[in-house]
């Protein structure tokens, strides 16, 4: 490492280097990686999950059907399923047995209650093929006209929000990114701009040789550039192993049965993940190096040598 | 005929507010001349050869290098006409983290030459000023002679036209001061042209040249 921060064997190097200011650097620049690229590996899996569980939802609707004192349930329910199954765009209608039900309500209920004397609602999960435009609107209303207490729910306000909700998530993971990369110009500006002034006799004399600008630039900008781009291999390296990490964590924790899995399922992640981070990464490398060479040649401008 | 290098018109100058240094000086370096530059301590010799150097603006007055008015050069063109000058600075201003060699190669790599090009020729003169088996050692090692002597060298290793020596020869005994002196004199016969400030009134009494006197600011020329 020490070699490749302090650039060329050869010759010795024109610029010295602060061995703390770089260490700290190099620690800053990481670490603020790192974050970036969990956060936008983060907002990754959400945006993945989101779409898996909109496009999921939306090959499926249900019809609920809450018992009426004096009829039939059973006859109902294979009636609902029956005009399901006829209507265009449908291309299952199963009736949920009442032991699956009863099961939809353990997690809020417990188990081992006995709710064979309550009036549980049934459903009927309808199976859609969205390439024959079902009109859930039509069914859902001859639903309502034909079977009392019959009604269509196509899981539209649940997509709405769940969608509202992934995209505040990636916005607030992009923010930070953006704030992340910020962050990192900052520092190596703010080390270009010390090591220069530090090395202040260095410059002038080296300009005073006939150094150019360029040549200055050069020495200074691409030590910190080279810096910048191995910490943020290093950071956007950890990032892409704690990714998974993240993902099983979001997965244990939104699976509290197997049903759930689908939501923020650990094989949501994907590969997509990690171009993002190298992306992340490379973005952070390239905007230190923009900052550093435009804050030294700032500095140059500024001052004369004497 | 040809154009100076340096042409003072009238320059003064002053460091911030305080009093002014150097008022009215009027002077020229013509291509291929050899000048001494002389003057009690305090004089501004060096003020002077930091005037010609762009690295101090004066406060009236023009100054033109190789022609161009001072003021007006900037950016790349203050590097080019700074390639066309060898600076031997009275406190040598050596990179402490550079080896001799690399610090007497200095100019040469900031021109982006390759250093298989250069190396012969800067291990050349540094045995010619007597560095040669003090080539890797730090300028914290060397004595006042051996870093004078290296400032010498970095200035003369680029080959430039005009070389301008600050009290080149005041830290080495007489006789290698008497060395080094005819390594100007070499040079100046080649074409080059020197200016070298110093009060050594017998190292000017070696050579048969102008002198440029500084005193309480005016400049007289001693012929
Ligand atoms: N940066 C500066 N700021 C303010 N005053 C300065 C500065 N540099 C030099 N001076 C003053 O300018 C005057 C001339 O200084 P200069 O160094 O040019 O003299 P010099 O002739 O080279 O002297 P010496 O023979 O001792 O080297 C001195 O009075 C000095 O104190
Ligand atoms: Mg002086």
């Amino acid at each position: 490492m020490q070699n490749a921060l302090h650039g060329r064997r050869g010759p010795g190097a024109l610029v010295l280097s602060d061995p703390t200011a770089t260490r700290s650097l190099f620690a800053i620049i990481a670490i603020l990686t790192f974050l970036a690229g969990l956060a936008a590996m983060g907002a990754q899996i959400v945006a993945a999950s989101s779409r898996e569980w909109r496009s999921a939802t939306a090959r499926e609707a249900t019809i609920q059907l809450r018992p009426q004192s004096g009829r039939d349930i059973e006859a109902d329910l294979a009636r609902v399923a029956a005009l399901g199954r006829s209507a265009p765009g449908v291309a299952d209608a199963r009736v949920l047995p009442k032991a699956e039900a009863e099961a939809l309500l353990e997690p809020w209920l417990g188990s081992g209650l006995d709710l064979s004397s309550l009036p549980i609602p049934r459903l009927v999960v309808l199976r859609l093929d969205l390439e024959a435009a079902p009109d859930l609107a039509a069914l859902g209303s001859r639903v309502a006209a034909e079977v009392p207490g019959a009604t269509l729910d196509d899981h539209g306000s649940w997509r709405a929000r769940l969608s509202g909700l992934a995209n505040t998530i990636i916005g607030v993971a992009a923010g930070l990114v953006v704030l992340v990369v910020a962050a990192s110009g900052i520092a190596v500006g703010f080390a270009t701009r010390g090591a220069m002034a530090g090395s202040r006799d260095v410059v002038d004399v080296l300009q005073l040789v006939g150094a150019t600008r360029r040549f200055i630039v050069r020495e200074f900008a691409l030590r910190f550039l080279r810096l910048a781009m191995l910490a943020a291999l290093c950071g956007g390296v950890a990032a892409g192993f704690a990714a998974p990490l993240l993902g099983t964590i979001a997965a244990l924790a939104s699976a509290t049965d197997g049903a759930d899995e689908a939501f923020l399922g650990a094989a949501s992640m994907g590969w997509r993940g990690y171009p993002l981070i190298a992306l992340v990464a490379a973005t952070v490398a390239a905007i230190a190096g923009f900052v550093s060479v435009a804050t030294a040649k700032r500095f140059l401008r500024q001052t004369r040598a004497t | 005929m040809e154009q100076p290098v340096v042409a003072f018109d009238a320059v003064g100058l002053r460091y911030g507010q305080g009093p002014e240094i150097l008022h009215d000086v009027s002077f020229a370096i013509e291509p291929g001349s050899f000048q001494f530059l002389t003057g009690p301590s305090g004089a501004g010799k060096t003020t002077l050869i930091r005037l010609i150097l762009l690295s101090l603006r004066p406060s009236r007055g023009l100054i033109h290098l190789f022609g161009e008015e001072a003021a007006r050069i900037s950016g790349p063109a203050l590097t080019s006409v700074r390639r066309r000058m060898g600076v031997v600075f009275q406190d040598f201003r050596l990179l402490d983290h550079l080896t001799t060699y690399e610090n007497v190669a200095l100019p040469l790599r900031v021109r982006e030459r390759e250093e298989a090009s250069y190396r012969a020729e800067v291990m050349e003169l540094l045995d010619w000023v007597g560095l040669g088996t003090r080539a890797g050692a730090m300028p914290a090692v060397l004595s006042g002679g051996e870093k004078q002597r290296a400032a010498i060298a970095r200035a003369l290793i680029a080959r430039p036209e005009l070389i301008l020596a600050d009290e080149p020869t005041g830290n080495v005994d007489p006789a290698l001061a008497r060395r080094l002196l005819r390594l100007f004199t070499e040079l100046n016969r080649l074409g080059t042209s020197v200016l070298i400030a110093t009060h050594d009134l017998a190292l000017m009494d070696q050579v048969d040249a102008h002198r440029l006197v500084l005193s309480d600011g005016q400049l007289y020329s001693d012929a």
